[in-house]
């Protein structure tokens, strides 16, 4: 900073400190709407945890927490599944994204952009669609291996109502977020490092072990702690999939406790240890990222050499396929299939092609409307209100601009921590009383999405800026120009792709979201997402599978449309837990 | 909410009759009532009914009354009454006409004071006087049944089984298929009606045959036609028989020990925010028109004394059905659902 100020001539620096005074109740305003978002809904969750339902101080819930059987069950559940689903994810990740960032595998910029394209599909979507392929035996999958192996008609070869086929179904749509964290790590990873090696005499392979994978190893661990994070706070999924095969993971317990009779102190209680284990999680991941800065030793690099698999390019990229195959092309096809089916189980064709569902969702289901405006509406208001929430909060912390300023990165990064279904626990028990009654609105609904949103936002804006010198705004200053017009003409033009960028990510997120919608949503501020799970719990699958390829078709538009506008936005890490 | 468990004599029944009746005099469907329901314009309609007849039934009446929209919500009848709970507590007054499948939601909201109540001349004339409130708050608007259905493409009709008991057989582990009375009405009246006929030793030995366990008493039809278990335990009649009537290879069983049988009440909320439109659609729906409407697409048992039940149809009195309880099943639910979670796990 005192470097940065001696450099300033002395009228800026008085403008920034007249800055700093307007700026005062600016911050006080974000840091009020920030507590008010986050800090009382984590409030009341943990006054209700220690609460018995007479509002006595109590440990008895934590008690029942950790003896019944009931409760363990799901807890250890839970532990197995997001275990089980990082390690998955990092063994089929980790190749894929060397293959993509490091080789001259065919098709890896199509390859890129199709893990990006699977991230659009909301994961509960993607359970469904497995069930369609993989149920023990109407599975469109299960059919096929019966019809070929003539196998007997009460055999499977998956089955998708166990643990395994869980952990599968949410591996699915939770290791495109390894891949693109390992794959830009070794985008940015000096290839000079490699080919010194190689130079050394060291063989290809001790050049992976010595140099490339423990440069790698902590992008990958890092990734292993976001899957564990997505798999630990996943809602939908194991809803759809982990209740008809008789169990519970925590998530799913915790909105069972909201069925009737109402347990809000359990639920709390229950989401205390969801709510921490991610903070250690997140924690954890923090100082493991925080130490790759030892990869770059400075200097600037030349983009590395790929490596060359000769005969072996076109195994790699059908093998990218295939596990692209897992979220995108089996999935889709099975929607499809039953969009325009009369039953889910039976294989399109002229024959059995039918309209019926598309005229059943449009004409007759009178929540679709409805339920599309509510959407549609929640994601351009959280979109462009998160937006700017966020790009406020990013030019105050980047440019220093308020005392104070790190309070406020806190707080829009913590949210992170907050599982989904935990901040829907925290928001309805803060929000049905009064002062602020805004249960039942479509309030409620809003600033559960902007805090949802809100930290994904805020560092990728956040690190716009930062490539934003404050010296191009100071020369603007210079010449004349007021701060406002500064803005306008130096920093906004040079953040538009970013903001961009990030308005289309929190829209698709908020399309996404379940786990909180599914504790907030009242009958008349249904989302798409959770009409999507009122259809699955009554079995209404030809509507599922129209809903949500018309989800998808909608929201690609618009990303697209988006896109012309802004130009081209880089693929950001998308970190955020639960769907 | 609670469920109240003190009861009035009176309600232990919620259709039984009492000597001192309150009834509301039967109104008359006047051209008024068909202005003030079209200057309201909508009626929130929440029930438990499948969609595939609760939407076709909606859109009816909006082609009776143009310029009145229905809005359907479905879900579970233990979901409805949880969400009016919710809703009632927050003040949030949405719901115009209920109907569940779980009557004993109705002693419940009778006793809160919930309900309006409301007869039209013609359900004063042709609904059975068990088919309704004393006091006029809520109506039987049709009833059905949830029994034992096989899909005859996987099981022969030699191996199918006859009775809840044979479910029991190891046979048929891994090839059933049952709804959740924490979600479903339906299956809620039919746990309470089988764990009184059966004992609870029976449903800890059902959750043995590893079950594909299913929220509503709508899924199980679904499944069953699809071919992804061969018999489901439980689940709505109808939509076996309207699978099994668009040519799918469903058969119903009426299990030996007996078939649980569900009315399904209609009711008017007194904080109705369309009272009028809530009027004309109740009285509708239990119109001769709109009974005959339901019948005629689902061939569920209708209410209305004049409407005739399906052909084709077994008739109601052929069958061996359990006696309904709402009233043990008021005070029993939060036990019900503690115990089923305890063999099912979910």
């Amino acid at each position: 900073m005192a470097v940065a100020d001696a450099k300033i001539p002395r009228s800026a620096r008085d403008d920034r400190r007249r800055l700093i005074d307007l700026s005062g109740p600016a911050l006080a305003a974000v840091v009020a709407l920030l507590a008010v978002m986050i800090v009382l809904p984590m409030g009341w969750l943990v006054v209700y945890a220690f609460a018995t339902k007479d509002g006595q101080a109590t440990l008895g819930n934590f008690v029942t927490l950790f003896t019944d059987p009931s409760f363990v069950d799901p807890l250890l559940a839970t532990l197995l599944l997001s275990v089980s689903v990082s390690g998955l994810c990092c063994l089929v990740a980790a190749p894929m994204g060397w293959l993509a960032a490091r080789t001259d595998m065919p098709l890896a910029r199509t390859v890129r952009t199709l893990v990006m394209a699977s991230l659009v599909t909301p994961p509960f979507v993607g359970a469904v669609a497995w069930e369609m392929l993989a149920a023990p035996n109407s599975g469109l999958l299960n059919q096929l291996w019966r019809l070929v192996t003539g196998a007997p008609s009460d055999e499977a070869l998956f089955d998708i109502y166990t643990m395994q086929g869980l952990i599968f179904a949410i591996a699915c749509y939770t290791f495109p977020y390894v891949f693109i964290l390992v794959a830009n790590a070794l985008d940015r990873m000096p290839g000079e490092l490699e080919d010194a090696s190689s130079m050394l005499g060291a063989g290809t392979w001790a050049t992976a072990r010595r140099i490339t994978i423990p440069l790698a190893l902590p992008t990958l661990l890092a990734g292993a702690l976001v899957a564990f994070l997505q798999a630990l706070n996943q809602f939908g999924s194991p809803a759809i999939l982990a209740i008809p095969a008789g169990f519970h993971t925590l998530t799913t317990k915790i909105w069972s406790l909201f069925q009737f009779p109402p347990k809000p102190e359990l639920a709390a209680a229950t989401s205390l240890p969801l709510l921490l284990l991610t903070v250690a999680l997140l924690r954890s991941q923090a100082a493991i990222l925080g130490r790759r800065g030892y990869a770059v030793l400075g200097g600037k690099y030349g983009a590395p050499r790929p490596i060359r698999l000769g005969a072996w390019r076109w195994a790699a990229a059908a093998f990218a396929l295939l596990v692209l195959a897992m979220p995108l092309f089996l999935p889709y096809a099975a929607l499809i299939n039953t969009a325009f089916s009369r039953i889910s189980s039976q294989l399109l064709g002229p024959e059995t092609f039918t309209l019926h569902n598309v005229v059943f969702t449009f004409w007759q289901l009178s929540s679709t409307l409805p339920a599309l405006q509510n959407t549609f509406l929640l994601a351009t208001a959280t979109a462009t209100l998160g937006g700017v929430l966020a790009l406020l909060i990013a030019y105050i912390v980047a440019r220093q601009a308020v005392v104070g300023h790190r309070i406020l990165g806190f707080l829009a990064t913590s949210p992170l921590a907050i599982p989904g279904i935990v901040l829907g626990v925290g928001l309805f028990l803060a929000y049905t009383r009064p002062p602020l009654t805004l249960y039942g609105t479509l309030w409620i609904l809003l600033i559960a999405f902007i805090t949802v949103e809100l930290p994904q936002a805020y560092q990728q804006l956040g690190s716009a800026f930062h490539s934003v010198h404050p010296e191009l705004e100071e020369a603007s200053r210079m010449l004349g120009a007021t701060r406002l017009r500064a803005l306008k003409d130096i920093t906004a033009p040079l953040l538009r792709s970013a903001a961009i960028a990030t308005w289309c990510f929190i829209f698709v997120g908020v399309i996404r979201e379940l786990s909180a919608a599914v504790i907030l949503f009242t009958s008349e501020t249904k989302v798409l997402s959770v009409l999507i799970f009122d259809l699955k719990e009554s079995g209404d699958v030809g509507a599922i599978a129209v809903l949500s390829l018309t989800m998808v078709i909608l929201t690609t538009v618009v990303i697209v449309i988006a896109n012309r506008i802004g130009g081209a936005y880089e693929a950001r890490v998308p970190t955020r837990v639960g769907a | 909410m609670k469920r109240r468990s003190v009861l009035a004599a009176g309600l232990l029944l919620p259709f039984g009759a009492r000597v001192v009746s309150a009834a509301p005099a039967a109104e008359p469907v006047t051209p008024a009532l068909v202005e003030a329901a079209k200057k309201e314009g909508k009626v929130t309609y929440y029930t438990a009914m499948d969609l595939s007849v609760a939407e076709p039934m909606a859109k009816a009446f909006e082609a009776n009354y143009p310029g009145i929209k229905v809005a359907v919500e479905r879900s579970g009848a233990e979901r409805v009454f949880n969400r009016i709970g919710q809703e009632m507590a927050s003040k949030i007054y949405r719901v115009d006409v209920v109907n569940s499948s779980d009557a004993a939601h109705f002693i419940s909201w009778k006793g809160e004071g919930w309900l309006a109540p409301y007869l039209s001349e013609e359900m004063a004339r042709d609904l059975p006087a068990d088919g309704r409130d004393p006091d006029g708050l809520f109506v039987n608007q049709r009833t059905h049944l949830s029994p034992i259905a096989y899909n005859s493409k996987m099981i022969a009709p030699a191996d199918a089984p006859k009775s809840f008991k044979d479910l029991l057989d190891p046979k048929y582990a891994g090839k059933l298929v049952k709804a959740h009375p924490g979600y479903s009405g339906t299956i809620m009246t039919a746990t309470l009606q089988l764990s009184r006929e059966l004992g609870w030793s029976y449903f800890e030995k059902l959750a043995k045959q590893k079950v594909l366990q299913v929220q509503s008493a709508t899924e199980p039809p679904k499944r069953i036609e699809a071919g992804e278990r061969a018999v489901a335990v439980d689940g709505s009649d109808y939509l076996f028989w309207m699978a099994k009537e668009r040519g799918s290879p469903v058969e119903v069983v009426f299990a030996a020990e007996g078939t649980p049988q569900i009315s399904n009440p209609m009711g008017i909320f007194k904080s109705s925010p369309n009272p009028n439109a809530a009027r004309l659609m109740v009285s509708w729906i239990m119109s001769g028109e709109g009974q005959s409407f339901i019948v005629n697409l689902s061939g569920q048992y209708p209410a209305n004394t004049r409407v005739k039940p399906k052909e084709g149809r077994p008739p109601l009195a052929s069958i061996k059905t359990f006696k309904e309880d709402p009233a043990a099943v008021e005070k029993q639910a939060d036990q019900i659902k503690a115990q089923y979670a305890k063999y099912f796990k979910v």
